[in-house]
């Protein structure tokens, strides 16, 4: 036990260096694709708030993305906001949509929730479609550029403060509650853990990260037009979520590498075309669930602890 | 049968076995005095049914898959519209259009079936509901990711099985096109209801989606009753996605079937999930309902009639979350 907290920490002090130390030595295009990482890395980590830990299945997250994506363009674009400014209130409007979605979550199970959180995620783009008054409509607002070292340091600044605070909000009562309602809600509920609060709880605070997610990715792409948050985004979110391993804090950084490394890397090692990206990532899908449910976590943990047991059974000299 | 239902305000009850016809009825009669009033409403209609007919198609196909597992599969609409690329390639290749129908629904149940024993049943051997749903979205992300590496993201254009002519009833034009989508997939239930009222596979079918247990004690071998499932869901799904294709409001592209998978949600929800009859109910409502919003309702445009049928979804499941034919069901905690 005390071995694998030992890697744990280890694993989690290893990445933290390679990603304050990889802008020295990447060119710049190369850091704006790292900031993306670090975009797909803050809204997983949301995810995995809400599916990973409360079991509330939700594919509608590019939605809550394109919500705090919006409010950072229109602020920044029509008003006259700094831009880092706007990601605070990008994490208010976020956790307001999440609220506004878990309340009538609260009435839905499984199946019904993935159904509603799908439209969710085909609605949202539509009415940003409809009202190109603020919007700017299928066109889209165009924001200023930034180098690939701000949007860098920018984007991990964001992802190491919200993963400190998820991993506060989930290490204390609140996450504890969370696991409850996800492991039994029955069991929850007579341990006097009330679902209909923390249920909504985890909706806001989860679309908050997304919110925030979303407005760095507006700032990555210095563009936001809405087929920016189609229904790709939402089901890659989830990907990565599923991949890294739902209901593990670090797999959020395996998964979040997935979905934007492994379409880089294939396409420029010329093994394959960027078409095949999809199907690769369906497949891969297909094989988590049937093989390791809990995806890379899972993984980790079964080798790691193999290898526990492997080193403790073996006699002593 | 007692089939009660709670509505939102508590202890306002109201009986299940005579408001639905009452509605229904009422729906019908507003549609017939409005068509027989103005042209333009019963083109629309008309039209309106068209839609509803490919929504109606998928979402039976949908509730097909529900009530033998629980479970939505996100994957209906993109296995769909593989299959209609099939269809196009067959076209192209040169077979008449109904040749081209015929083995492309042909294929598309080998295919849902495989697609059971090779995607589903691994993954379903393990699993919560959660982990089936997401291995769906998988499946969705794989078809219409193989569809754009196969063919390509481009638009193709879809032969009609239709001319492309209208026929007049009374001052009113009707359009070949849509007369026959109708036809089409309202023929393509009523075999399907066929199939499962009067044959001994499709009896064993509907005892191995009530009881499985039970059914498994009689002899029916429960599993390949699952993949026959799939099969006459993709065949179903086939159907849609051909229709789809062929209406001059849809494109033959990837992503064809994501907005018709969302009304065919709203379709089967409406009709209460497991009610095949519903579904259709509920796809022809659906597919009116959107039809004639944006042409009688200024601020309805046709963007946001994603968001219209996800506010109807949302309204059923709140409001009546067993739908319009569905059974109140009791869960097991």
């Amino acid at each position: 036990m005390r071995s694998s907290l030992v890697a744990r920490s280890a694993v989690i002090g290893a990445a933290a260096l390679a990603i304050a130390l990889a802008p020295f030595i990447l060119s710049d295009y190369n850091r704006s694709q790292g900031a993306d990482v670090a975009v797909f890395f803050i809204a997983i980590l949301g995810l995995n708030i809400v599916t990973g830990y409360t079991g509330q299945i939700s594919i509608g997250h590019g939605a809550f993305m394109a919500i705090g994506g919006y409010t950072t363009a229109i602020l920044t674009h029509d008003h006259g906001w700094s831009e880092l400014s706007t990601i605070p209130l990008a994490a208010l409007v976020g956790f307001a949509a999440g609220v506004i979605v878990g309340v009538p979550a609260l009435r839905f199970h499984g199946t019904y929730l993935a159904l509603v959180t799908f439209a969710v995620a085909l609605a949202v783009p539509q009415v940003a479609k409809n009202y190109s008054h603020f919007t700017g409509g299928t066109e889209g607002l165009v924001l200023p550029a930034h180098s690939g070292l701000w949007l860098y340091g920018a984007s991990w600044t964001a992802a190491a403060i919200l993963f400190v605070l998820a991993w506060l909000i989930l290490r204390a009562r609140t996450g504890r509650a969370f696991r409850a309602v996800r492991d039994s809600e029955v069991a929850a509920a007579s341990s006097g853990v009330s679902l209909a609060v923390y249920k909504t709880v985890a909706f806001g605070v989860s679309a908050a990260f997304a919110g925030v997610a979303g407005s760095m990715y507006v700032l990555v792409n210095n563009f936001v037009n809405p087929d920016l948050f189609g229904l790709t985004l939402s089901l890659y979110i989830l990907i990565g979520a599923v991949v890294g391993g739902l209901g593990s804090l670090w797999g959020v950084l395996v998964g979040a590498a997935f979905i934007q490394l492994l379409p880089i890397g294939l396409t420029s090692s010329h093994v394959l075309s960027s078409q095949s990206v999809p199907v690769i990532f369906g497949a891969i899908v297909i094989l988590v669930m049937a093989l390791v449910p809990r995806g890379a976590a899972d993984l980790l943990r079964a080798i790691v602890s193999f290898h526990v047991r492997r080193s403790s059974n073996a006699p002593s000299p | 049968m007692t089939a009660l239902t709670r509505t939102l305000v508590p202890g306002f009850r109201i009986r299940n076995s005579w408001i639905v016809p009452l509605l229904i009825a009422g729906a019908c009669v507003f549609l017939v005095i409005g068509s027989v009033q103005s042209s333009l409403f019963a083109q629309q209609t008309v039209s309106g049914l068209a839609n509803g007919g490919i929504y109606a198609s998928l979402a039976v196909a949908l509730v097909l898959i529900y009530r033998a597992t629980e479970v939505i599969n996100f994957a209906q609409g993109g296995l769909a519209t593989f299959t209609t690329y099939i269809a196009w390639q067959l076209i192209d290749w040169g077979l008449t259009y109904w040749l081209a129908f015929a083995a492309t629904l042909a294929i598309a149940f080998g295919g849902g079936m495989l697609v059971e024993l090779v995607a589903i049943r691994p993954v379903e051997r393990r699993g919560n509901i959660l982990t089936i749903v997401i291995a769906s979205i998988g499946l969705l992300i794989l078809a219409e990711g193989a569809v754009g590496w196969i063919w390509g993201a481009q638009v193709k254009f879809m032969p009609s099985a239709f001319p492309a002519r209208v026929f007049h009833v009374g001052g009113v034009a009707f359009s070949f096109q849509d007369v026959g989508t109708i036809g089409v997939s309202i023929a393509s239930v009523f075999v399907l209801w066929l199939f499962f009222r009067f044959t001994k596979v499709g009896l064993a079918m509907r005892a191995a989606a009530v009881r499985p247990a039970a059914a498994r004690l009689v002899g029916i071998r429960v599993s390949w009753m699952l993949s026959l499932g799939w099969g006459l869901a993709a065949t179903l799904g086939a159907v849609s996605g051909l229709m789809a294709a062929a209406s001059p409001s849809v494109l033959l592209q990837p992503s064809m079937m994501d907005g018709i998978l969302i009304y065919a949600f709203a379709a089967a929800v409406l009709g209460g999930l497991e009610s095949p009859a519903g579904a259709v109910v509920g796809g022809l409502s659906i597919g009116v309902l959107l039809n004639l919003l944006p042409t009688y309702v200024d601020w309805v445009a046709p963007a946001l009639l994603l968001p219209v049928a996800f506010i109807v979804m949302l309204f059923v499941l709140l409001v009546k979350p067993s739908g319009l034919f569905g059974r109140t069901r009791v869960r097991k905690v």
